[in-house]
């Protein structure tokens, strides 16, 4: 059962070959007996699970059952969860039970589907190796020395071990797409504002999206459909109206242009890595599409502004973890000010520290033109570069990340080349565009990920082009070696 | 644009971050390297341009001006670090 897919899962339920229980009742084995090497998982909810899956099974016994009616599916630890811990990754938040639900974990359950728990990452969704994490690292299922990528390290691992139909999952600089591409998954990043951010513990708010980790495009078009919505709750959603995701999945790209951009394919592209998207390319020519050099020259700015934008935006929004009203509290705080102190220095890992330190210099008085001004005015520059570039193309094409998985502990000395994972997948976030990525090689045993990106809500397009790549290679149904 | 040893505490105070004394010189050296990083931005032309805050230029939006959260002190404080009759209890601040 944990090798089919959301849409094969559904079919199965709807046609009475498995019961929602006896599914639920099979991840939870799985995720017993495997995730001690993984470590996908920070909570796992066996009994509300197993609750949602009975009343799952009452709803497909009657004819009404909704979309997603049964699929277990994870949670990251980042979306509130009404009477479950929800961590966020962080020692700050090891005590925290969310006292109200995500909109999006709302809008899942109301789709019916079943929460298996809440998957590990990144402390406070920086980072991108899941080695951040107050609840320690998360192994890639492709070759346990090396990183799942990250933030949503632990989404990734979760579905790519089969220990979750799909996941949730939320991409600030790159957080879905570079898991994805190093866990050999399809991973979506919605158009900003497509997805409420309301009750999704806040990181950079003007970046910060909701999406989704699976198996294919078809899965992704499945889980946004239920997602996605407008909220009043959340003062950024954009009030546009919803699609069927799925409805545009089986048109052909013939026609279809796609745009390469020259500068994701520049110095510091693994070669392996480039071959692989190169080939992807010829696929999409083989099938009818017509490519197209382009050129988004302010690319190489992107790093800078979004390490400017996201610490900024960063230090405002942790300000509110203070030790008075909820998460940790520090032992016999002295004073006020020593509560704050203490309760931040102890309950903040590294990276954290590191982030909020350089957000509070970025807009410390006498700064604030020089960095914070100045990164949002680059980031207006990398945008344009985008909307000249949809006048000429339909999607745009590139690697998702570097190079493939890399080892524990390689990058966690020099934070920069850390934050140079995400060289091709920050633009992406600056602009509010939605991304794709989907598996298109292996190199050296480990997947390789390409990424799409779309014009503003054209996820339903972007998911077409994705499903057709999908339908014509085999990439995405490989499972990493020992999955059975 | 270079940081010292002594803006690291400085900042850390403005942070509620405490920075130890062993840690200084490394801390600044990695949120060093972070500013290098981001310092290429100075070489951008950006003459005239609007800084974008959100990517669709989106404007905040109005509600009407009704109650619509209903009061949930209970649930919030159960999960406080510390209360007393309905309030947060922090160290005494005056005197």
């Amino acid at each position: 059962m944990h090798q089919q897919t959301i849409a094969q899962l559904v079919q199965g339920l709807q046609s009475k070959a498995f019961s929602s229980v006896e599914l639920t009742r099979h991840y939870l084995e799985r995720i017993k007996r495997l995730d001690g090497t993984y470590n996908s998982y920070i909570t796992v909810t066996e009994e509300r699970a197993l609750a949602q899956a009975a009343e799952a099974d009452k709803r497909l016994a009657q004819a009404d059952a909704p979309a997603l009616c049964g699929v277990p599916i994870a949670h990251k630890d980042i979306f509130c969860t009404h009477g479950v811990r929800t961590s966020c990754g962080s020692k700050m938040l090891d005590n925290f039970i969310a006292p109200y639900n995500a909109t999006i974990v709302e809008n899942l359950q109301a789709a019916g589907a079943v929460m298996l728990g809440k998957t590990n990452m990144d402390e406070f969704a920086m980072g991108s190796s899941n080695e951040t994490s107050y609840y320690g690292p998360v192994k890639n299922p492709w070759a346990t020395d090396s990183v799942p990528g990250g933030s949503s390290g632990g989404s990734a691992a979760s579905v790519a071990a089969h220990l979750a139909a799909g996941a949730t999952a939320s991409d600030t600089g790159g957080s879905i797409r570079q898991p994805a591409a190093l866990c050999g998954l399809t991973g979506l990043k919605p158009t900003y504002g497509r997805v409420s951010r309301w009750g999704m513990i806040a990181f950079a708010s003007s970046l910060d999206q909701a999406g989704t980790l699976t198996r294919t495009a078809e899965d992704s078009a499945l889980m946004l459909n239920a997602m996605a919505s407008f909220d009043p709750k959340d003062s950024t959603c954009v009030d546009q109206p919803l699609e069927d995701y799925r409805a545009q999945l089986d048109q052909s790209v013939k026609g279809l242009t796609i745009g390469i951009p020259d500068e994701y394919f520049g110095e510091g592209l693994n070669p392996e890595t480039a071959a692989a998207v190169e080939a992807a390319i010829k696929t999409y020519e083989s099938l009818g599409a017509t490519i197209k050099r382009i050129s988004l020259p302010h690319s190489n700015l992107a790093v800078a502004a979004y390490y400017v934008i996201a610490p900024a935006e960063c230090s405002a929004n942790l300000s509110r973890f203070d030790g008075a009203r909820y998460g940790y509290r520090c032992e016999n705080p002295k004073d006020l000010h020593d509560l704050y102190e203490r309760s931040r220095s102890e309950g903040f890992g590294e990276e954290v520290k590191r982030r909020i330190l350089v957000g509070t210099y970025a807009l410390s008085a006498g700064y604030y033109d020089a960095y914070y001004n100045k990164a949002q005015q680059v980031r207006r520059l990398i945008k344009q570069d985008f909307v000249q570039a949809f006048e000429e193309v339909d999607v745009i094409l590139g690697p998702t990340s570097p190079s493939p998985a890399f080892a524990f502990g390689a990058k966690t000395q020099d934070p920069v080349s850390m934050y140079l994972e995400d060289i091709f997948t920050i633009p992406t976030n600056l602009a509010g565009l939605p991304g794709v990525s989907i598996p298109c090689g292996l190199v050296g045993g480990k997947p390789v990920g390409m990424q799409l990106i779309g014009n503003y809500f054209a996820e339903g397009q972007l998911l077409n082009v994705a499903h057709q790549f999908q339908v014509a290679t085999d990439f995405h149904q490989q499972a990493a070696p020992g999955i059975e | 644009m270079a940081i010292a040893p002594s803006d690291i505490a400085k900042l850390a105070h403005l942070a509620r971050i405490a920075v130890p004394e062993s840690e200084v010189d490394q801390v600044t050296q990695r949120i060093s390297d972070v500013l290098d990083l981001v310092d290429q931005l100075q070489a951008a032309d950006t003459e005239g341009v609007q800084p974008m805050a959100h990517p669709l230029d989106a404007t905040q939006r109005l509600r009407a001006d009704q109650v619509t959260e209903t009061n949930q002190r209970d649930e919030f404080q159960a999960i406080a670090p510390a209360t007393e009759d309905g309030l947060y209890l922090v160290p005494r601040v005056i005197e």
